[in-house]
């Protein structure tokens, strides 16, 4: 397959204002097709459109469960800005999340210690359980010729095998087995949130941390320009002695890392036990932010914060007006679409322009 | 086990491997060409869910199979003209649509979720079907059955026996010395990749009119992603990717098998294992050891070559025309 063309979103030439009409033309358009979607089922799309704006604004607690979806696409996308940035397309970020999610879960049942402790272990636990999984991913790209998207997607598949494993197995609740999860963990490895909220200031701070970190590692270090080189071109950055194989199972590490944090962090801060769908879908979401944000790290946080309004916003269609929540990713997903395509539409008009 | 009891097994497996043939073969088609539609398990869904969707409002099989295939080419069309006019990253387009064709199935489909509808009928072919064995397995089936045998073996036809499959191959393995020879490599591509995602698009409806009746969320359950490896697997062969089709229903019907056998392991736990298998498969055929190691006498690399297979030497790539 071939290897990722990654045009910067917003080229120098231009002016600001041309920028933004790249930019916003295809979200107009999007909430354009979205609202004929409405349309054709029959539903109010501007009741629909108040809804989502009130489910996911309408109250504190509204607006905390936003913020509650935003630290795990920030961290998520904070590595996948490092596989991408290699030229790889780590789709087994779920499967990373979630064994991230068991990592910190078995901290959590096997150590009796004070909170500080627990939860640092528990964050460098889901960590650890990150990259063990994407370098998984990693070695079968880079050892056996396994193509990433194809080895990364099994792997998220048999992660949830897992997980499912463990619920209804060895770490069933007492008496019942079900789906439904895990026995709570100990007050000691709840994460520390907000009054009345499922965030907390520490994941906060954390991920803007990881992003700010992330930012200045990929831009000013020699470890940052040879993942460019290599994501330029794998081959070339070979011949000029860049170990290519040892960087590319570096990022997929680094990238399992942050996703193993967004896993624990959903562990340990949301649900205080494990889950089957630890995940919440935000890996394969933020991979759509990071395509969003034309992998730039600074425009990830809004990206990220517009995302994880919509996808909390939609959670109150179905109750209130009998629209499947899904409308959410079709909005999500129109938008990237239209804006993948309107990057090559401008690359051809400006081609057009200037011949 | 008895005879009828194996005959049976064969005859199911032959029957629920009628999608992912479809879809493999529509891939291969369009993958052939040049063009990968990642998208598969996207388009999947959204035509499972249209052809439903349609054969339970008008109550017409031939609708519904139509607007599934519709919906396929449609998708393809997405892939195609960003690929081919736009020069975009197909990997990108493709899994974006993945998502996006997911999420439209669910927000569509709702209003058919565990509804009963109508399925394809069954059809057994007068005279051959009471043939011993053989009558049983293959012509005591219905139509979609029989055209997925049918195509495995057209498509075979037309890529290896006819001048327009030279082209075809022409195209996605040097493109450039396929325009020499005055072939519009720009137009097959699109024109193979609607075709591609049409059948794709019939594979999906044959999902949810017979093998898996009726329409809930995400219903075919990643069948999208095995069928792309199984393109792989079957090194871009039409027949060798039947075979792998079916050797995974083979192994599917064992799972289920075993999963009699094992009743404490959760079901939810044997439904991974068919994504576990993809990945050991993809390791098998693209294994350096096995490389090494077949192509030490030119008779075991000229089998291995065979078993395995190359993918098209321009596949993923953007051709400049002018």
């Amino acid at each position: 397959m071939s290897e990722i063309t990654q045009k910067p979103v917003f080229s120098k030439k231009t002016g600001f204002s041309a920028d933004l009409l790249w930019t916003m033309g295809p979200i107009i358009l999007a909430l354009l097709l979205t609202t004929l979607a409405l349309v054709a089922i029959g539903a109010d799309p501007l009741k629909a459109y108040t809804t989502l704006w009130n489910g996911a604004f309408g109250s504190p607690e509204k607006l905390g469960s936003v913020i509650d979806a935003w630290v795990p696409l920030v961290f998520c996308s904070v590595g996948l800005l490092v596989t991408f940035t290699a030229g790889l397309w780590n789709i087994g970020i779920e499967g990373q999340i979630v064994m991230g999610a068991i990592g910190a879960a078995w901290v959590a049942r096997t150590f009796d210690l004070p909170a500080e402790i627990l939860i640092a272990l528990m964050f460098i636990g889901g960590a650890l359980g990150g990259a063990a999984w994407a370098l998984l991913a990693g070695a079968l790209k880079v050892y056996g010729r396994v193509h990433e998207i194809f080895g990364g997607l099994g792997l998220n598949f048999v992660a949830m095998g897992v997980t499912l494993y463990l619920i209804i197995g060895p770490w069933k609740r007492a008496g019942i087995a079900s789906t439904s999860g895990t026995e709570p963990f100990r007050p000691a490895a709840w994460l520390l949130n907000f009054p009345g909220l499922t965030v907390g200031p520490v994941e906060i701070i954390l991920a803007i941390i990881s992003l700010a970190l992330i930012y200045f590692a990929l831009r000013g270090t020699l470890w940052g320009l040879q993942l460019k080189a290599i994501g330029k071109n794998a081959r070339s950055a070979f011949w000029l002695g860049i170990p290519t194989s040892r960087h590319m199972l570096g990022a997929f590490a680094v990238c399992g890392v942050f996703a193993g944090l967004a896993g624990a962090e959903q562990a340990s801060g949301v649900w205080a036990r494990l889950i089957p769908a630890i995940s919440g879908g935000y890996g394969y979401l933020a991979i759509l932010v990071v395509l969003l944000s034309g992998f730039r790290a600074p425009l990830v946080p809004f990206v990220a914060f517009f995302f994880a309004a919509v996808s909390k916003g939609s959670i109150s269609l179905p109750l209130d007006l009998q629209v499947d929540s899904a409308l959410g990713g079709v909005l999500q997903g129109v938008v990237v679409l239209l804006f993948v395509l309107s990057q090559g539409v401008r690359a051809k008009w400006t081609q057009t322009l200037s011949s | 086990m008895d005879t009828n009891f194996v005959i049976l097994t064969f005859a199911s497996i032959l029957a629920e491997s009628a999608p992912l043939v479809f879809a493999v073969i529509g891939e291969t088609l369009g993958e052939k060409s040049g063009v990968t539609n990642l998208s598969l398990d996207g388009t999947i869904l959204l035509s499972a869910m249209i052809g439903f969707a349609v054969a339970f409002t008008t109550n017409n099989l031939y609708l519904a199979f139509l607007a599934a295939m519709l919906v396929g080419a449609l998708v393809a069309s997405i892939v195609a003209f960003s690929s081919i006019v736009l020069k975009l990253d197909q990997i990108a387009v493709g899994f974006v649509l993945t998502l996006l064709c997911g999420d439209l199935s669910t927000f569509f489909g709702n209003p058919f979720v565990r509804k009963p509808g109508p399925a394809v009928p069954h059809f057994a072919i007068p005279g051959l079907a009471e043939i011993p064995v053989v009558g049983k397995i293959f012509f005591d089936q219905n139509i979609v059955v029989y055209l997925s045998v049918l195509l495995i073996f057209a498509a075979w036809w037309w890529i290896y026996k006819t001048r327009p499959g030279l082209k075809l191959q022409g195209i996605g393995e040097r493109p450039a010395a396929a325009f020499a020879r005055g072939v519009n490599v720009n137009a097959q591509r699109f024109i193979y990749t609607l075709i591609g995602g049409a059948l794709v698009g019939f594979g999906g409806a044959t999902y949810s009119l017979f093998v898996k009746l009726g329409w809930s969320y995400h219903h075919t359950y990643g069948i999208g992603w095995i069928a792309l490896a199984i393109v792989i697997f079957g090194g871009w062969h039409p027949i060798r990717g039947a075979l792998g089709a079916y050797i995974f229903g083979g192994l599917q019907s064992v799972s289920s098998f075993a999963q009699s056998a094992f009743t404490d392991v959760p079901t939810q736990v044997f439904q991974t294992a068919p994504f576990a298998l993809m990945i050991i498969a993809l390791l098998f055929v693209s294994n350096e050891a096995l490389d090494r190691f077949f192509s030490g006498s030119p008779v075991s690399r000229k089998i291995w070559n065979s078993l395995r297979g190359t993918p098209p030497g321009a596949l993923s790539t953007v051709f400049e025309q002018e």
